[in-house]
């Protein structure tokens, strides 16, 4: 598949896959094995991806990252996803809402969260509330000019490696015509701030290694200068930078499934059963014909989503599209692939079994892909006043 | 001193080469090219020498169709300064290429020339010989380290035997080996300055060379597949079946 890209972000595209090549691939089974990423290993990727510049690279250039656009960051994304994301996690990408830091925020968090010297999480989910927000629990009062937040958060991705969370809290509610909806405001919690405490959280099906995370909040107090954006501000701070979440879920599916395919094309054409390569039979070669049709339509929606940003086109249906087909087009990418290898997919001998399981969270996590329809209905029929 | 380095675009060294079902040669449609590895960590030495002082420019060469630019980009995205791309479409002979870069060599006088001591496609490892002579240089092939001093270069070899030491003098044109050092990633600073860093195109016939082959090529085809072998449960087997069938003892 072509998208006209300028040598630049093809020399992107390379070194970044050549990265994940020579730096990720050969420790995946040691992750997948031992579900945990050695220290001494993270802080070796995080070192090298600081040495060739890319650390921080969807920041822009006056906050010292690398000030690349949505096209060439969902490139870099896209090449990431072929690799384990407990090990991808340190070639490190904080959070853009980051960039909602004011004042002393900037050189307390967003300046060394993009120098590589403090590492980030974002904490929304909760038990109760999941795709439907308003349901949040999780909650602060005003205490003089303080805030104390009381509540739990969970499945929260990287937390374990994190000097800071980026928590959205409930602080307070309105009624509207379509029931009481919360008003919420985002803060930044420092790990060891009393009254806030993380633990492990559940054993998933996906992502062995890249651990989620259950945080808890008993009369914790944070100072009012803790607060990301306004007060109440919760939905604006989300509606401007968590955009980017859904993309990179799409664009990490692109790659995965490429990569999950290339071993599928690889073992279709090697492979003999009845005297001839097992390619040769229609049953397969449609399989690989369906796969990689598939894939470069979801590559294709995925740049042109990102490209859409760069142009600042509206783009919020168009990335719940990429969102909701990569990941879609990941599952049933990553099962044919295994159904090509046969029993020996099943085996952990050969990175299928993983491929398949890690598939299963990108159709729920950042929105389910029901939530994506969703989306997408809405953003349709709304302007025609339906 | 100036460094000029040679860099050869090739068949991805992921890639699982494939003959052309017409055995006119190695399929390369749809297929991933990259820089020649050995080529690479000629380059890599000559930042690291630029890096230590030694190298004042790095100029990256490379012959072949117009995508050979894609391969001098990667090497200005590494750390070189500049490019020279001879563009020419078609085989090329390891003589060809040695004259094309000899006349390069008189017009751009390098202190030293690397190259890596094969390309991974046709496996000749003849041009860093070829050059050396026609240049009347010495020459330090499948160099593992390279350490200048007053006397010109002290080299080692990757010999048969193990490790050889030789001191040549300089000029000289250097075919690095594969432990000599490890190349860096192309950095996203340098991948983006890349663009502004000049490549000045020229032609076999500019450097009046004939590119023409001499040998025609009859017939591509793949090696015969290796039958699987047998496990035998001892020494006195082993050397029976060494004696009886295999015949060479």
């Amino acid at each position: 598949m072509s998208f006209p890209l300028t040598p630049e972000q093809d020399m992107i595209v390379e070194t970044v896959r050549k990265f994940v090549e020579t730096e990720i691939y050969p420790y995946e089974d040691e992750v997948e094995r031992s579900g945990h990423v050695r220290p001494e290993l993270a802080e070796a990727i995080k070192a090298k991806t600081q040495e060739i510049g890319f650390y921080g690279c969807n920041f822009p250039e006056e906050v010292g990252g690398a000030g690349l656009n949505h096209l060439e960051f969902a490139l870099v994304e896209r090449e990431l996803g072929r690799g384990s994301m407990a090990l991808t996690h340190f070639f490190g990408r904080p959070q853009n809402i980051l960039m909602a830091c004011q004042g002393d925020q900037r050189e307390r968090y967003l300046l060394p969260a993009v120098r590589g010297e403090r590492m980030d999480a974002l904490a929304m989910t909760e038990p109760g509330a999941g795709s439907d927000i308003r349901g949040m629990k999780c909650h602060a009062r005003r205490d003089g000019s303080d805030w104390i937040v009381n509540g739990s958060k969970h499945f929260i991705s990287g937390a374990d490696h994190a000097d800071f969370v980026i928590v959205f809290v409930a602080t307070g509610e309105d009624q509207t015509p379509r029931g009481p909806k919360k008003r919420i405001t985002t803060f930044l919690v420092d790990r060891g701030t009393p009254g806030f405490v993380m633990r492990d959280g559940y054993e998933s099906v996906s992502h062995r290694g890249y651990k989620n995370m259950i945080l808890e909040f008993d009369d914790c107090r944070l100072p009012a200068d803790q607060v990301l954006g306004d007060v109440d501000g919760g939905y604006d701070v989300m509606n401007t930078w968590l955009y980017a979440t859904r993309l990179t879920v799409a664009t990490m599916a692109v790659g995965r499934a490429r990569r999950t395919f290339d071993m599928a094309l690889n073992y279709a054409a090697e492979r003999e059963q009845f005297g001839q390569k097992i390619g040769r039979f229609q049953g397969v070669s449609f399989q690989l014909a369906d796969m990689i049709t598939e894939i470069d339509a979801s590559d294709l929606l995925t740049l042109s989503a990102a490209h859409r940003l760069d142009v600042g086109l509206p783009a919020n249906r168009e990335i719940a599209s990429a969102k909701l087909y990569a990941t879609e087009c990941l599952a049933r990418v990553t099962d044919a692939a295994l159904q090509i290898h046969g029993g020996m997919g099943l085996m952990n001998d050969l990175p299928l079994e993983r491929f398949w399981r890690d598939a299963r969270v990108e159709r729920i996590w950042d929105g389910t892909s029901e939530i994506q329809r969703h989306i997408i209905g809405r953003e349709l029929l709304r302007p025609l006043g339906c | 001193m100036k460094a000029l380095v040679c860099v050869k675009r090739v068949i991805d060294y992921n890639v699982k080469v494939r003959v052309k079902s017409d055995e006119t040669g190695v399929e390369l449609n749809n297929v991933k090219m990259a820089m020649n590895p050995f080529d690479e960590i000629a380059v890599e030495q000559a930042i690291r020498m630029k890096e230590a002082g030694a190298v004042s420019e790095i100029v990256v060469v490379s012959i072949g169709p117009k995508q050979a630019q894609e391969t001098i980009r990667t090497g200005l995205a590494m750390g070189a300064d500049r490019g020279i791309h001879v563009e020419h479409d078609g085989e090329l002979e390891p003589l060809a290429i040695a004259k094309m870069l000899k006349a390069l060599v008189e017009k751009e006088e390098p202190g030293i020339v690397f190259c890596g001591k094969q390309a991974i496609d046709g496996d000749n490892n003849q041009t860093p010989q070829m050059l050396s002579a026609l240049l009347g240089w010495p020459q330090g092939t499948f160099a593992s380290g390279v350490e200048l001093n007053d006397a010109g270069a002290l080299i080692t070899r990757e010999v048969d035997g193990g490790l050889e030491d030789i001191q040549i003098n300089m000029p000289a044109v250097l075919s690095v080996d594969l432990r000599l050092n490890e190349p860096r990633y192309a950095s996203l600073p340098n991948i983006m300055k890349a663009k502004k860093k000049p490549i000045d195109g020229t032609t076999p016939a500019d450097l009046g060379v004939d590119p023409a082959p001499r040998l025609t090529t009859l017939k591509v085809t793949e090696p015969p597949a290796r039958a699987a072998g047998v496990k035998v449960a001892s020494v006195a087997e082993l050397v029976a079946k060494l004696r009886d069938e295999a015949k060479v003892i």
